[in-house]
């Protein structure tokens, strides 16, 4: 009994263990229905071990909204709990609980998956190629995002969940003052999909770098595939940051080591410089993917071309460099002269230069333009405004002296929900409804969209305009309540109203979803936005082969070319087809990730070891393994093409 | 004939980096500064890492030369701005 009571939770209460029964009755709901419907093998063939980049990028999106879901419940909870004074919904450690994964839970298992995703399924086509560089290695991708995203999500009913912020400082962060196994968890779910993203990375240049369609130079991307590029050359620089810092903060909790101690040697501002090294680049990391999917929703929907693409480039490789000069612009209360502080504060000034221009390459890709009102445009044209009071504000944050008053308050956190929220999840959300009919072959249905975006985006403005201003009043951040007297209580409802009106969206956009499943018609054609990228070049949805025939390209909107100016995308005839085999072992390898994740956490070193070995046995067989692909015959194509009505 | 068989290019390439290594092991056995002992280390250091990506991962060989050098120099440039940036906030300009 003695070695299961280090599960048990060091602060339970009754949400927690009614957790701990719904997470159990899903799961054996879960297998039981796949077991009566015999969906077992479907499963294993067509989904576990694919390593289609098309079925990877739905994986990742569909993981990306599960955990939206699961921040999001976080995220109620926390306005809940804050919508009046001296309230006991939950209490203090609770509240730290919740913050701490509700961060992380959006950032890096709901954000990342979703561009990630996103990337997966849109880059190939957007290039005309029939995969990634590297197929297999991508679904190992994906399988350690995933055993990361798990591991840390069982965190609330097994030992416990990290509660030091998603930013995890330390001291605080150390075993003298977070000594459950919480913090363990953090360290390895993070190490383990961190891993994953990285991949990606390499992954993502390479495929970017090398395969692209005869004609397309890298001045002929898409602007989508461009900004996927600078973000994964991001990612590749930004990430072993992370790796290390990670790597460090276990060895202090786990092994007795003093990195991030404040005596012995050990310097605690470490942590946060390190952490920040990585984490103020993986801002730009999920901002960019977001800036591509405007760029392509805004151009087809105004019906013209994106205005400036050259300056749209070149501010992104600037961006992804300066990226990496503004980072201690978060802690500049922490004890730094002014001449640090000055020179981050100009650093992060300048970097808001090149954001902007984009937004004026938005703007004049719109101006004179024939603008259709869709979901995806509507989404786009919220984000302009939106998203630049976050940079103003972003702007105003980054003035060191006037940051003493700002840092750490509400103000902070309505900053970067300003710009995270408009910016990431509205671009998502945009490219989602955009590329649909490329997933799935029919539309989503546009009403209910609309209704979902008004909801979303009045519900934003709710929810987090009123932070401004009791920020500025000096409400701090992660308090868990206030007393009356402060007078925060009136505008903390507002903002739990707001709050409330996302879920609302959430569930809307949710609702679509299955009404659209239903209702919606399947005949939509090849071209249903009337778009202007590679992408739409071939059948939706799109078969298993992408194209048919590799397209030749001369501009960055060939598909436009095609219909418009008589470029002949297709001119070779057609062949055999040559693809990856689909494989079992990155999810298996992933599988004993997790076991290894899990052991490390509670100390157990049998584990660790048994999983250790699992890993490079994987490792081993897929060393030795021949694998040559295989071949789709050309009389399969013809079939397959002839399916979706023969055209060329 | 002879001359297009013989790599001298990486026969010398190894030959510098034998020394390389021998100047970076002398500071070990000779009696130095810590500065000056770490000076050298680092140079070396350097050195010998440029030397092997050119002469022994074949760097510039490809016609991926363009990709790989512009790669290698922006890995360098953020690698000293964090380095240097975290000395600055963390020692230098700390009060
Ligand atoms: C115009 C460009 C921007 C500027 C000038 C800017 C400036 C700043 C500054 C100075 C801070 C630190 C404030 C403090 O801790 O007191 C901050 C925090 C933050 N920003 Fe921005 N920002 C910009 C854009 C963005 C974007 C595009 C994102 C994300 C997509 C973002 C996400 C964040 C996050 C997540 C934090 C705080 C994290 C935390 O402390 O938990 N920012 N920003
Ligand atoms: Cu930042």
């Amino acid at each position: 009994m003695e070695f299961f009571e280090r599960f048990a939770i060091p602060h339970p209460s009754p949400l927690i263990y009614a957790s701990m029964v719904g997470i159990g009755l899903t799961v054996i709901a879960i297998v039981i229905g796949l077991t009566y419907f015999k969906k077992w093998g479907y499963l294993w063939r067509e989904w576990l071990t694919t390593v289609d980049h098309k079925r990877i990028g739905l994986m990742y999106i569909i993981s990306a909204i599960l955990m939206l879901f699961r921040g999001g419940v976080d995220g109620i909870m926390m306005r809940l709990q804050t919508a009046v004074p001296d309230n006991t919904f939950l209490d203090a450690q609770h509240y730290n609980e919740v913050f701490t994964t509700h961060g992380i839970v959006m950032i890096i298992f709901m954000a990342m998956a979703f561009i990630i995703g996103m990337m997966n399924f849109v880059v190939p086509l957007q290039i005309g190629a029939r995969d990634v560089a590297f197929p297999r290695l991508n679904a190992i991708s994906f399988w350690l995002y995933f055993a990361g995203a798990m591991l840390f999500n069982i965190s609330f009913v097994i030992g416990g969940s990290p509660d030091a912020g998603w930013t995890n400082y330390f001291p605080l962060a150390g075993t003298d003052f977070s000594q459950s196994v919480g913090v363990n968890y953090y360290m390895w779910a993070l190490q383990i999909s961190g891993l994953g993203t990285l991949m990606t990375g390499i992954n993502f240049i390479v495929t970017i770098l090398k395969m692209r369609a005869p004609g397309m130079t890298l001045m002929k991307m898409p602007m989508f595939t461009w900004s996927a590029l600078i973000t994964n050359v991001i990612i590749v620089f930004a990430f072993p940051v992370l790796t290390i810092a990670l790597l460090m903060g276990t060895f202090d909790r786990q092994f007795g080591t003093h990195f991030f101690a404040s005596t012995n040697g050990g310097m605690d501002m470490l942590w946060a410089n390190l952490f920040w090294v990585w984490g103020h680049p993986e801002v730009y990391i999920l901002i960019l993917p977001a800036f591509g999917v405007y760029s392509e929703v805004i151009a087809t929907f105004s019906s013209r071309n994106l205005y400036g693409y050259k300056s749209m480039v070149g501010s992104m490789v600037l961006i992804s460099f300066m990226s990496f000069l503004v980072w201690v612009h978060h802690f500049f209360t922490m004890g730094h002269g002014p001449l640090v502080n000055g020179i981050f504060s100009v650093t992060t000034m300048a970097i808001a230069v090149p954001t902007g221009i984009k937004i004026f390459n938005w703007l004049l890709t719109m101006w004179k333009g024939k603008i259709r009102f869709t979901v995806p445009m509507l989404y786009s044209i919220g984000f302009i405004p939106l998203f630049t009071i976050g940079g103003v504000t972003g702007v105003m944050l980054a003035i060191a002296s006037a940051d003493y008053q700002y840092h750490n308050t509400m103000f902070l956190v309505a900053h970067f929900h300003n710009v995270i929220i408009p910016g990431v999840v509205f671009a998502m959300l945009a490219g989602l409804t955009y590329w649909w009919p490329k997933m799935f072959g029919f539309m989503l249905n546009e009403r209910i969209g609309k209704w979902g975006f008004w909801f979303l985006s009045i519900g934003f403005c709710l929810a987090f305009f009123p932070m401004y201003i009791t920020g500025l009043d000096g409400q701090a951040r992660r308090m868990f309540t206030y007393s009356a007297e402060t007078g925060f209580g009136p505008l903390n409802m507002v903002s739990f109203i707001g709050a409330a009106l996302m879920a609302i969206a959430f569930i809307l956009i949710v609702y679509n979803v299955y009404y659209s499943f239903r209702y919606a018609p399947r005949n939509v054609g090849q071209d249903p936005w009337d778009a202007r990228s590679l992408e739409w070049a071939t059948h939706n949805p799109v078969p298993e082969y992408n194209f048919a025939v590799t397209p030749e390209v001369n501009s960055s909107q060939a598909f436009w070319d095609s219909k418009k100016n008589n470029h002949q995308l297709f001119k070779e005839k057609r062949s055999k087809i040559h693809m990856p085999n689909n494989s079992g072992v990155p999810v298996i390898m992933a599988g004993f990730f997790f076991v290894f994740g899990f052991s490390f956490v509670f100390s157990i070193w049998i584990g660790v070891i048994i999983a250790a070995l699992g890993i490079f046995a994987c490792m081993a067989y897929r060393t030795f393994e021949n694998d040559h692909g295989r071949y789709i015959s050309l009389k399969e194509i013809e079939e397959t093409e002839k399916k979706y009505g023969g055209a060329k | 004939m002879m001359k297009e068989l013989f790599p001298i290019k990486q026969v010398m390439g190894f030959v510098f980096s034998l020394v390389l290594t021998a100047v970076a092991l002398a500071v070990y056995f000779l009696d130095m500064s810590f500065q000056l002992g770490m000076t050298i280390l680092l140079v070396t250091a350097f050195i010998q890492a440029a030397l092997q990506l050119v002469f022994f991962m074949h760097a510039g060989e490809s016609n991926d030369k363009n990709a790989i050098y512009t790669n290698v120099y922006y890995a360098i440039a953020i690698a000293l701005v964090t380095v240097f940036g975290t000395l600055l906030t963390l020692i230098w300009g700390y009060m």
